[in-house]
């Protein structure tokens, strides 16, 4: 297998405006946090999107199997009381 | 009332030395070590060449020959182009491109801090914005310079030479001549040798933390503010202009 010359990789999260949820942009490769995150504005935020970046080791982000998909979110889809829709609105009533 | 000569000829140098050394930086696009070093290095460029378009649009404007910013970049010959040498020497390794850009930028931070309070309006709004890019030039160059410099035996080898061959353009940086001195009586320019201090001490610390010696001042390389230069600016302008050589006034 070839080294790998291109440093670790590093998940990017940017914050469109204050306040705003961080948003996953994509990954880039970095020697060091300062690093990553210059990289990160050089590639995602080049048309002045976001008002802060985080950056976080790749190898830092625990990923759930998709094998896993049926134990983790099927349960959800047979308890319809879980869903606004199960829920009749009374007549009259404003608000529930 | 400003010589309107001398303040075009002082536009030229601040917009020659941005073009140059953005078309320098433009050779690196797809060939850097890295993906994201491509676009770093790309992204300086467009910063560069947006600075170039600004200042010698002004320029024409000043000259009042109706000269436009692609008139005065693509159909200047050689002996009319004022940018230091330093911006046009050749791309070297990619440690030579990082010191040279620290070297550059450092003194730009300096220069374009001053230039933002220029009595000359237009130039203080250039050099405002341009302070915010040639900060981010100047960080991302130095984090360069310190991890190249405090490295392995070889990147230490290949920074220290990079800086120990570019020391005597830096010279360059710091002069003045008559047109400088008529300028910065009016205020609209700045006395570049005052900032030497401050550009020196800066470096000083870099390369103390890169683990690197800081070259002793010896002989200094001088001409670009007479128009002479290294025979690196020929072929620079034969691959830039080439298009508005073979095919004048060409539009698409």
């Amino acid at each position: 297998m070839a080294t790998d010359t291109q440093l670790a990789t590093w998940e990017v999260f940017m914050q469109s405006k204050p306040g705003a949820n961080y948003t996953h942009q994509g990954s880039i490769h970095a020697a060091d946090a300062k690093m990553a995150l210059q990289n990160a504005r050089d590639t995602y935020s080049r048309r002045s999107e976001g008002t802060s970046i985080w950056v976080v080791p790749t190898e830092s982000i625990f990923a759930s199997s998709p094998g896993d998909k049926e134990m983790l979110f099927d349960p959800a889809s047979d308890k319809i009381y879980r869903l606004p829709t199960f829920y009749k609105i009374p007549d009259g009533a404003k608000n529930i | 009332m400003a010589d309107q000569n001398n303040l075009f000829k002082y536009l030229l140098r601040l917009g020659d030395n941005a073009l140059v050394l953005s078309h320098r930086l433009s050779e690196w696009c797809s060939r850097a070590p890295l993906i994201e070093e491509d676009l770093a290095l790309t992204n300086f460029s467009l910063d560069m060449i947006g600075r170039a378009q600004a200042l010698l649009k002004y320029a024409g404007e000043v000259e009042g020959k109706g000269r436009t910013e692609d008139d005065l970049a693509y159909k200047r010959a050689e002996r009319q182009f004022y940018n230091h040498l330093v911006m046009e020497l050749p791309n070297g390794d990619f440690a030579f491109t990082m010191a040279r850009q620290l070297l550059v930028s450092a003194f730009e931070c300096l220069l374009f801090e001053a230039l933002s309070n220029s009595k000359d309006e237009t130039i203080a709004a250039i050099a405002a914005k341009t302070l915010k890019e040639v900060k981010y030039h100047r960080a991302h160059a130095e984090d360069w310079v310190i991890r190249l410099g405090d490295g392995t035996e070889e990147s230490y080898q290949r920074m220290q030479h990079a800086v120990n061959a570019l020391w005597m353009y830096t010279g360059e940086l710091f002069e003045a001549d008559e047109v400088d001195a008529e300028l910065i009586r009016e205020g609209i320019a700045v006395d570049q040798n005052s900032l030497r201090p401050q550009w020196q001490e800066y470096i000083g610390q870099v390369l103390t933390e890169a683990k690197l010696q800081v070259p002793a001042d010896g002989y200094m390389q001088t001409g670009s503010r007479k128009g002479i230069h290294t025979e690196h600016l020929g072929h620079i302008l034969s691959e830039m202009q080439y298009l508005q050589r073979a095919y004048p006034d060409a539009t698409w």
